[in-house]
């Protein structure tokens, strides 16, 4: 019952603060926007009882993405709105999305989950098992995830050097 | 107990937000928050799954999209910047060099 309670306004926070996101002129109310999308979703998390996730969401995204968002809208000027040649694009691509969100619903409503509960094992020190799983069964996939990480800094430094 | 089929609607709502503003936006900086919309909508699906069937992969899963999103999302801001520099834009319509 408890989880009921959290989970519907939570849900109502994530998807207006989404739906601000997409909908607004200025990028700084956008990013301002997302960081209460990030919190919902880590709150979402911490529902789901996957507390190291709702940690990982609010230190990477809602605390390093969103600083990253934030400088770079300060950085790039922002005089010009949005062209008109926009507008023309504008109808086909809600119909195309709406469309997309339907077959979702569908799919996602006549599903039919098997009835199984949540075990023991989740509701114990999810973290220790978590990590025990991490870095036992997913090693390899671990090392290069932050492999990745460093070609990606390696490669934000030269793209945004001065001459490229 | 709220059924897993919320949690999935929820997760889809997003991805569904996320696709909207990817198709419907014209600048660069929105379509990219857009698409960290899209990966955390995954992320819900994935983690709800693993809830539901009390296996951790689905959250090991969200653990490495989060760490594709974040070296998407440092490359990315580095081209915006070197886009801007070089075009002076940041709308994707003005982006055309390619088009004959």
């Amino acid at each position: 019952m408890m989880e009921a309670y959290a989970f519907y306004p939570l849900a109502l926070l994530t998807i207006v603060a989404a739906l601000v996101v997409v909908s607004r002129k200025n990028p700084v109310h956008s990013v301002l926007a997302l960081v209460i999308c990030f919190i919902g979703v880590a709150a979402i998390y911490i529902v789901l009882h996957a507390e190291f996730l709702a940690a990982v969401q609010i230190l990477v995204y809602a605390g390093g993405i969103v600083v990253l968002y934030l400088f770079v809208v300060m950085l790039v000027s922002l005089r010009q709105g949005e062209t008109a040649k926009t507008a023309r694009h504008r109808l086909p691509a809600i119909i195309l999305a709406v469309m997309l969100f339907a077959e979702l619903i569908v799919v996602f409503v006549r599903a039919t989950p098997s009835a199984a509960q949540p075990s023991p094992v989740m509701t114990g020190s999810a973290t220790q098992a978590l990590g025990r799983v991490l870095l036992v069964e997913y090693l390899l996939p671990f090392e290069i995830a932050s492999l990745l990480l460093l070609v990606a800094m390696i490669g934000a430094i030269v793209l945004a050097k001065k001459r490229v | 107990m709220v059924p897993l089929n919320h949690y999935l609607l929820l997760g889809a709502a997003l991805f569904f937000i996320g696709v909207l503003g990817v198709l419907t936006r014209r600048n660069i900086l929105i379509i990219f928050m857009s698409i960290e919309l899209i990966l955390n909508g995954v992320n819900i699906t994935l983690v709800a799954f693993s809830r539901h069937l009390a296996n951790f992969s689905g959250q090991i899963f969200a653990l490495f999209v989060i760490t594709v999103a974040v070296a998407e999302a440092a490359v990315g801001l580095g081209i915006l910047i070197a886009l801007f520099r070089n075009k002076d834009t940041i709308f994707i319509d003005d982006v055309d060099i390619l088009k004959g």
